[in-house]
């Protein structure tokens, strides 16, 4: 690799990072926005116009907390806990193609970190590596009902992670590949994988709640029951750092949905705009589109969390375990038997 | 049993149907509900900037009025005081001197009357006892403060400005 392609993937790992962590800030406050809407109130409006500075006086109250470690607590496993979540949250967009390539004079660039061919199994393995930042968190607190939570979060997320595994295998039976850039050019205009597979990515957005902890599914911080959950000790930035872990969780998440089964950056008519916009501009435009699926299910995920109420845990085990894996099974089958007709007769 | 009322209602529990039991109408139905929610108008009054009017009988902070000659009303009989049930009011009666008679009305008044804001319970017992109209609970909210000594209002802050003013 030439030292020029290190130093624009370099600039690329930066931009996402950045990208991402700036949208997790403002998931924030959009959260506390959409609530308000929805339940007719105004949300956040002191901090600059419209409250817009908002997250970031938050980042300033979580920074200026007393930080406090309990006595009994391990210490340094109390630190990595949260370092982990949020380590393991931001790893995940590594895979995720952002654009089409995209030509800046004579040079094409990818608008993706890494193409790897097993890109949805980075991003499960990734994903089920968070739970162990939650996991520590709780069991080093040296608290029960951390404990509690931790342990939750821990089963919720390997339930769900195995529907979620067979929700995928419907899909590569399609796709007939791992890289989550070949599934997106797959896609290319609106053949989009949510037409041929609706069980598919419906169970997909389920567990997707279920893994990142959103309601209806977020019975690790369940505080009626639980105090906070897993996160009962942090204070300040440590307790901002899993908050903060949970919405890069959220955009990341969208941003596989969107790709997988919502045609990533493709949309109706990309051709007729890279015919007439060059191959600069197109990309870019690409990009625009995909932001705007992952700002759409950053919605809907927030939107849910204002309207279901949040499950019981034996409500939660059951839907898993005997609902939503023999409906994954199913759908492997069926998609099986229609594609070798299709096959077979057209 | 016999029903009291004919109001009864018989409740008959059918088992969910698949379409319940998916439970995915349902929630659309509810997303529709909170999206129907996101375009309504909020309710909320902004506080400092704007309040919400007050009823007609709402109890808010004391004030010792003044009669249409500008003196002070109260006589310090001490009836607001007894029928106090939180026991708010304490006051010191003093006799009126030659030439305050434009600033009391009888012969007697109160040198200094105190309520203790943090006791008050503004159930307007005080109000209604009072048979020379002195004090009435029509003022706004208690405002917040530091110390508790600054929560006992006195005269300075209980009684009518002046007529003239």
């Amino acid at each position: 690799m030439e030292l020029s392609d290190l130093i624009i993937k370099l600039v690329l790992v930066l931009v996402i990072f950045a990208i991402s962590l700036v949208v997790a800030m403002y998931s924030t406050y959009a959260e506390r926005k959409v609530a308000a809407f929805l339940q007719d109130r105004v949300g956040p409006n002191r901090a600059g116009p419209f409250g817009i500075l908002q997250p970031l006086a938050d980042g300033a109250k979580m920074f200026m907390k007393e930080e406090i470690i309990p006595t009994r607590a391990s210490g340094f496993l109390f630190v990595v806990g949260p370092s982990l979540a949020i380590m393991t949250a931001c790893i995940g967009s590594a895979v995720i193609p952002w654009g089409p390539q995209m030509q800046i004079g004579s040079r094409v660039i990818d608008l993706q970190v890494t193409d790897i061919n097993v890109g949805i199994l980075y991003i499960f393995g990734v994903v089920s590596l968070g739970v162990y930042g939650i996991m520590i968190g709780g069991w080093a607190s040296n608290n029960k009902y951390s404990l509690m939570g931790a342990i939750r979060a821990a089963s919720q997320s390997i339930s769900y992670e195995i529907s979620m595994g067979l929700s995928i295998i419907a899909l590569l039976m399609l796709t007939g590949t791992l890289s989550l850039k070949e599934i997106a050019e797959q896609q290319h205009g609106w053949h989009w994988n949510v037409i041929y597979q609706p069980l598919g990515f419906l169970i997909f957005m389920v567990c997707a709640f279920a893994e990142t902890n959103r309601s209806p599914f977020d019975l690790p911080e369940c505080e009626t029951e639980l105090v906070g959950g897993y996160h009962t000790e942090y204070s300040s930035m440590k307790l901002g750092f899993y908050l903060f872990a949970e919405y890069i969780n959220m955009f990341v998440s969208s941003a596989v949905m969107a790709t997988l089964y919502w045609g990533g950056y493709n949309y109706p008519g990309m051709d007729w705009v890279a015919a007439h916009a060059g191959p600069t501009i197109a990309p870019i435009v690409g990009v625009i589109v995909l932001f705007a699926k992952i700002f759409a299910f950053i919605f809907f995920f927030m939107w849910v969390r204002w309207t279901i109420p949040r499950f019981r845990y034996d409500q939660l085990m059951h839907l898993g375990w005997k609902k939503l894996i023999p409906l994954a099974i199913a759908n492997i089958v069926l998609t099986g038997v229609i594609a070798t007709l299709i096959k077979h007769f057209a | 049993m016999e029903p009291l009322s004919n109001k009864r209602k018989l409740i008959e529990v059918k088992p969910l149907n698949f379409w319940e039991r998916a439970y995915l109408p349902a929630i659309g139905q509810g997303l529709s509900i909170t999206m129907k929610h996101f375009f309504k108008k909020d309710v909320t009054i902004r506080y400092p900037e704007q309040k919400r009017e007050f009823s007609e009988n709402f109890r808010g902070l004391h004030s010792l009025k003044r009669d249409e000659d500008g003196r002070e009303r109260c006589t310090a009989c001490g009836l607001c005081a007894l029928s106090c049930p939180a026991e708010a009011i304490t006051m010191t009666a003093a006799e009126r001197q030659k030439g305050e008679e434009n600033l009391y009305r009888e012969e007697k008044y109160a040198a200094v009357y105190e309520i203790n804001m943090l006791r008050c319970i503004f159930c307007g017992l005080c109000e209604e006892a009072c048979p020379k109209e002195a004090i009435y609970l029509d003022g706004d909210i208690v405002p917040t403060d530091f110390t508790r000594k600054d929560f006992i209002y006195g005269k300075d802050k209980l009684v009518e400005p002046p007529l003239n003013q």
